[in-house]
């Protein structure tokens, strides 16, 4: 059997090989390292999952010796296979396997050398990164994958490095990861103090042996790495790095910005599950966050006309569609979500990136639709998988988004976080069919130039668009809802050791079948209506009815296109106060207080020595006048007329 | 005696020497022989480096005390005697020396015209200042060769530096003297009253240790001894000095100015105004604390106000020591390794920077970042390697600049003063935001001036010099417990030391108020 560290170990060499040689041996030694390496430890991997199946949920930890040693910390390098960490397993390396092998197609003509093979050399670090944090044993170690994981978005989000705005934004990325990073870290720094540990076995043994006795410490505790996965997971407030993120090439999108490392924080939630439980204040906040993530992005996505970045909020949308899942405890339906989420939006963003590289690095919709005929693969799949994230049956969304719904109606409280998020899904549905719409149907309204060059991508690009868009349609059927067959949630099932439900059956089994029916029902139809609507606005009637609505509010409009303008809200509100502080500290406190205070201090003695320098002229005459007037004032005041 | 005793038996005072050795062998030289005298001083401080080594696999980690220890007379009247030995932060710090040295004159071998004999030998006998400094176990010894370290950098500022070097030289001498002056006097005043307590004279660090000093006299000598270890590192206000030294100093330099003169203040912390005065150094020690928040959040945001690369690596390095000041001062197993640790790291990254930001200079003689902009795609070595020292220096995981200061942090969330490690954790943050700026200035964006298109990539030798640096940031990442392991026994034996002597202190100052034992 192949230890668990091999799995990722296999992208490293590739990212030290193509790093280090790939410019000299040219694109298809980088392709072959890059996608090989991938490949090899997908196959490592399910070389692991396959037999791990029928394991029944055993949590297997390879400890692979100390990693810090001091005082009373020691963190271990060791990985840990349990339920949890195999799901995530199976699709991040698959999936980035299939990104691999569409780069290859959507990379090979534009770049040179260099470029392509820094691009894959990131594309397997990231794989390295991304398979640490999924495998790590420890909240350290897991950090190490997190942190690694933004390295790779940063260096791939600026891949265009000489283009002003790539270079900001991966910058940008990386920054607002930080602010997460921050709240991470002190929550480390409490769980040391309060569990004495940072290995999940130990801190979530002992939490879930005496769990009153963590109070309450555990709930800032919670909140704390809940910051950091907002950062990483691109949640209100810190989403604004991701939008911008998607001036990184698509594929990179597709991995990176949608199908796993933003994932990461869902799956960090879903891993504490154990602390988050006791903690229900901070869960309140998960949930609160990601209703209303999932309802701003999905607002702002609606009004936008780059095609990449309306799946941008999409994706920030539909996270926090997972956090809500989580905030509500019903955390197999967010990781089911994650899973789903992962198939269906990398095919969107690869279908994306097919029209893109048809349309000759166009992104505006405005000057596309009738794709249909000329990228015929492309159309299809991006079809299928804009069908699922509606939430259209029997496709991968929907179950997966019925299964958060009905956790969310669960959870009470007037039902508003599940009315919040049915519609969502309205949103969804509408948003992405308008995509749908402008980009396929209609009339092509760019360039004729660009018109005659459309063109359907190579097979290397088509056949991982098949692969995601089969997976879109059936990669629901393992989680089956309870009025479907008592033991259909196959998913559930799975992953029921390290998620156990709160009334320790599956989730939905709470429900009465009724209302589960009723809830689907109702779902089914905000889904379709949304389609229907964007179907009738934007292919029927050609874009007229919201050009009038947007036409009759303009500034609501203008303010929901320019994204609320929460980038330059933030611009006034902390970028410019620090540069201003910056300098001002610089200017003040630095060159005019303490260098001035100095400065005037030795001028103090320049100016001494100089006027004391008269008393040591050397010239004789000056020495006597000097005697005379010292003789004079002796003699005054001897005689007491001073 | 042969050379394998001479290595076995007196092999720090071997380290010590043979650079001033070897400077004395270049004084024999003519003084245009350049090419000779580049390839000597790098033959010297290369082997320096290869006869330290012995020093790591032979240190005993599960020994208290100092190991390699000779002593010898030196002045027996006055009881000062020729006393070295090492313990595990002394040992990391001499490694981080005889590392950084010959990484420094290697980057100088092509790029020092001026005086290169002199420059040799000043970096020679820097090498001896510092690593007496670091083995010395006598105070006098000790004093000796704290100051023999400032006449060779005061030198290489103000000769081989830039445009400003005699203003950033002078300031530089000047801060530096203020500091060491009252230290001088502090020590002449510990030993009295060594004497006065004994009847013997002693210089001796371990007989000092005896002493106990309470009251005003324990805050003087304290505040005299702390003064110039905190102009050293430098603490906050005390830093100006700092920016215009690192600025102006030619390359190597500033790597070896940044890379270890800084650290001396800290170790020279822990070694003496610590456990000499136990009891103040920790009353006081919030006071450390504070000054070193104040230093990380400070630093990180006046380097983000620079347009000067060198400017932002120096401001860069206050934001870093505040962060290990905040170790030392909370005074946490934990936070003390991380601090000590961090040193180490700070070296290398810094050094690291300051070569790179040399390779550009000295291709393209401007230190302004905005004479750059997209350079990534012209020199991409470089730009690769800058980026691993930048992310080495922001303390990415799996580098060794984040094992350093997670432990600082944690260690100092452990102690009483919690609220140190939350506001000093924004500096993960801040460090970010400034170091990532300067990457993108410099060398992403789209290339602005046509000058810069034909900049040549590194050069082999530089090539070698970063490398040697990038190497140790990888080892000390993955293995920190390598580095971490020779500091556990030092670290609780300077622990230990100083909490046993608080007691007897709180009990002399009872019965004795304000008097030594």
């Amino acid at each position: 059997m192949i230890a668990l560290w091999v799995i990722p170990v296999i992208p490293l060499a590739g990212f030290v090989l193509n790093g280090l040689l790939g410019t000299r041996l040219g694109k298809s030694f980088v392709s072959a390292v890059g996608v090989g390496s991938a490949g090899l430890a997908t196959l490592a991997a399910y070389s692991r999952l396959i037999p791990y199946l029928s394991s029944g949920g055993a949590v297997v930890i390879e400890p692979y010796g100390s990693w810090i040693v001091a005082g009373s910390l020691s963190v271990d390098l060791s990985f840990r296979l349990d339920p949890l960490s195999a799901l995530m397993l199976s699709f991040v390396t698959f999936v980035a396997f299939l990104i691999h092998v569409y780069s290859v197609g959507y990379m090979h003509h534009d770049e040179t050398d260099a470029g392509y093979a820094r691009y894959f050399a990131y594309l397997n670090l990231f794989l390295f990164a991304m398979l640490t944090l999924v495998l790590a044993e420890s909240f350290l170690l897991m950090f190490v994958g997190w942190e690694g994981v933004g390295l790779c978005s940063y260096l791939l989000v600026g891949y265009y490095y000489d283009r002003e705005y790539a270079a900001a934004a991966g910058k940008k990325a990386f920054v607002v990861n930080r602010i997460g990073d921050f709240g991470f870290l002190l929550g480390m720094f409490g769980l040391f103090t309060t569990f004495g540990s940072l290995s999940y076995g130990e801190v979530f043994g002992k939490a879930a042996a005496n769990p009153a006795a963590y109070q309450p410490a555990l709930t800032l505790i919670c909140l704390c790495l809940f910051v950091g996965a907002v950062g990483k997971s691109a949640q209100v407030p810190l989403y604004v790095w991701l939008p911008d993120a998607m001036a990184g090439p698509t594929p990179v999108s597709a991995l990176i910005h949608a199908a796993t490392m933003v994932t990461a924080g869902v799956y960090m939630v879903t891993r504490c599950n154990v602390l988050f439980r006791l903690a229900p204040e901070a869960m309140a906040v998960v949930a609160g966050i990601g209703a209303f993530t999932a309802i701003f992005a999905g607002t702002i996505a609606v009004a936008q006309n780059d095609i990449k970045k309306v799946l941008a909020y999409s994706t920030v949308s539909q996270l926090g569609y997972m956090f809500l899942a989580c905030g509500v405890g019903a955390y197999v339906a967010g990781m089911f979500h994650v899973m789903t989420h992962a198939f269906f939006k990398a095919c969107l963003f690869l279908g994306s990136g097919s029209v893109i590289h048809a349309m000759g690095g166009e992104q505006d919709m405005r000057k596309m639709g009738g794709l249909r005929s000329k990228l015929p693969v492309t159309f299809w799949t991006f079809l299928l998988a804009a069908l699922a994230i509606s939430g259209i049956p029997p496709l991968a969304g929907f179950f997966s988004k019925d299964a958060i719904l009905a956790g969310a109606f669960e959870a009470g409280g007037l039902h508003l976080l599940w009315a919040v998020g049915l519609f969502t899904a309205g949103l969804t549905a509408f948003y992405m069919f308008r995509l749908v719409s402008l980009t396929f149907y209609g009339s092509f309204r760019g360039t004729p130039e660009q018109e005659h060059h459309l063109h359907e991508s190579p097979p290397s690009m088509t056949l991982p668009l098949i692969v995601l868009a089969v997976l879109s349609v059936i990669g629901g059927w393992v989680g089956l809802p309870a009025v479907l067959g008592e033991n259909a949630n196959v998913f559930a099932r799975f992953l029921a050791p390290v998620l156990p439900s709160l009334k320790g059956v599956e989730e939905h089994a709470a429900l009465p079948h009724a209302t589960e029916w009723l809830l689907m029902g109702v779902s089914v139809i905000v889904a379709a209506f949304g389609l229907l609507l964007a179907w009738r606005w934007y292919v029927k009637g050609e874009g007229r009815v919201p050009a009038r609505i947007a036409a009759s509010s303009p500034g609501v409009y203008a303010l929901i296109a320019d994204k609320f303008r929460i980038d330059e809200l933030y611009d006034s509100l902390f970028v410019k106060p620090f540069y201003w502080l910056a300098r001002t500290l610089w200017k003040v406190v630095d060159v005019l207080l303490i260098d001035g205070i100095l400065n005037a201090g030795a001028f103090l003695v320049e100016l001494t020595g100089d006027l004391l320098r008269f008393l040591q002229t050397g010239n004789v005459r000056n020495y006597a006048l000097t005697f005379l007037l010292g003789l004079v004032a002796l003699l005054l005041v001897v005689a007491g007329w001073i | 005696m042969g050379i394998e005793r001479l290595l076995a038996e007196h092999l720090l005072s071997v380290l010590v020497f043979l650079p001033t050795a070897g400077a004395i062998l270049l004084l024999l030289l003519p003084r245009s022989a350049t090419g000779v005298a580049r390839v000597a001083a790098l033959a010297v401080a290369t082997l320096e480096c290869v006869l330290s080594l012995p020093l790591w696999w032979h240190f005993d980690v599960a020994l208290r005390g100092f190991q390699f220890r000779e002593s010898a007379a030196w002045i027996p009247p006055l009881g000062i005697s020729y006393l070295i030995g090492i313990d595990g932060i002394s040992l990391l710090l001499i490694l981080l020396t005889t590392i950084l040295t010959p990484v420094s004159l290697l980057f100088s071998l092509s790029h020092v015209e001026k005086e290169v004999r002199g420059f040799s030998i000043a970096f020679l006998i820097l090498e001896t200042g510092v690593i007496g400094t670091l083995v010395a176990l006598d105070l006098a010894l000790f004093y000796v060769f704290w100051e023999v370290m400032l006449v060779p950098m005061y030198f290489i500022i103000g000769i081989w530096g830039g445009a400003r070097r005699i203003y950033a030289a002078m300031k530089f001498f000047l801060f530096t003297m203020a500091g060491s002056l009252l230290m001088f006097l502090a020590i002449l005043y510990v030993a009295i009253r060594h004497h006065a307590a004994t009847g013997v004279w002693s210089f001796a660090l371990e007989d000092l240790y005896r002493l106990t000093f309470t009251g005003t006299t324990a805050v003087v000598l304290f505040a005299a001894f702390a003064l110039a270890f905190a102009i050293k590192v430098p603490v906050f206000p005390l830093h100006t000095w700092l920016p215009d030294a690192h600025t102006e100093a030619p390359t190597a330099g500033s790597i070896i100015l940044a890379g270890i003169l800084l650290k001396l203040g800290v170790y020279g912390y822990l070694r003496f105004a610590l456990p000499l005065f136990p009891g103040t150094a920790l009353r006081y020690a919030p006071w450390l604390g504070v000054l070193g928040v104040i230093g990380v959040i400070y630093g990180a945001l006046l380097a983000f106000a620079q347009h000067d690369m060198k400017r932002l690596v120096a401001y860069s390095s206050v934001s870093h020591l505040g962060l290990v000041v905040i170790g030392v001062g909370a005074f946490t197993t934990i936070s003390l390794q991380g601090s000590i640790l961090q040193m180490v790291n700070h070296g290398l990254s810094t050094g690291a920077l300051f070569l790179l930001v040399g390779v550009l200079y000295e291709r393209r003689h401007t230190r302004e970042i905005s004479a750059y902009g997209g350079v990534a795609g012209i020199v991409p070595v470089t730009a690769a390697l800058f980026l691993i020292a930048t992310l080495s220096s922001i303390g990415l995981p799996g580098l060794n600049g984040f094992v350093g200061e997670f432990l600082v942090l944690l260690g100092t969330w452990t102690s009483p003063h919690r609220w140190w490690a939350v506001a000093a954790a924004t500096g993960v943050i801040l460090s970010a935001i400034y170091m990532l700026t300067l990457v993108q200035r410099v060398f992403w964006n789209p290339v602005t001036h046509e000058e810069n298109r034909n900049l040549p990539e590194i050069r082999w030798s530089e090539l070698v010099a970063v490398s040697v640096l990038v190497v140790l940031m990888v080892w000390i990442g993955v293995r920190p417990n390598d580095v971490l392991d020779r500091l556990r026994v030092s670290v609780d034996a300077l622990q230990e030391s100083v909490t046993a002597k608080q007691l007897v202190e709180a009990q002399n100052g009872a019965g004795l108020p304000g008097g030594a034992r």
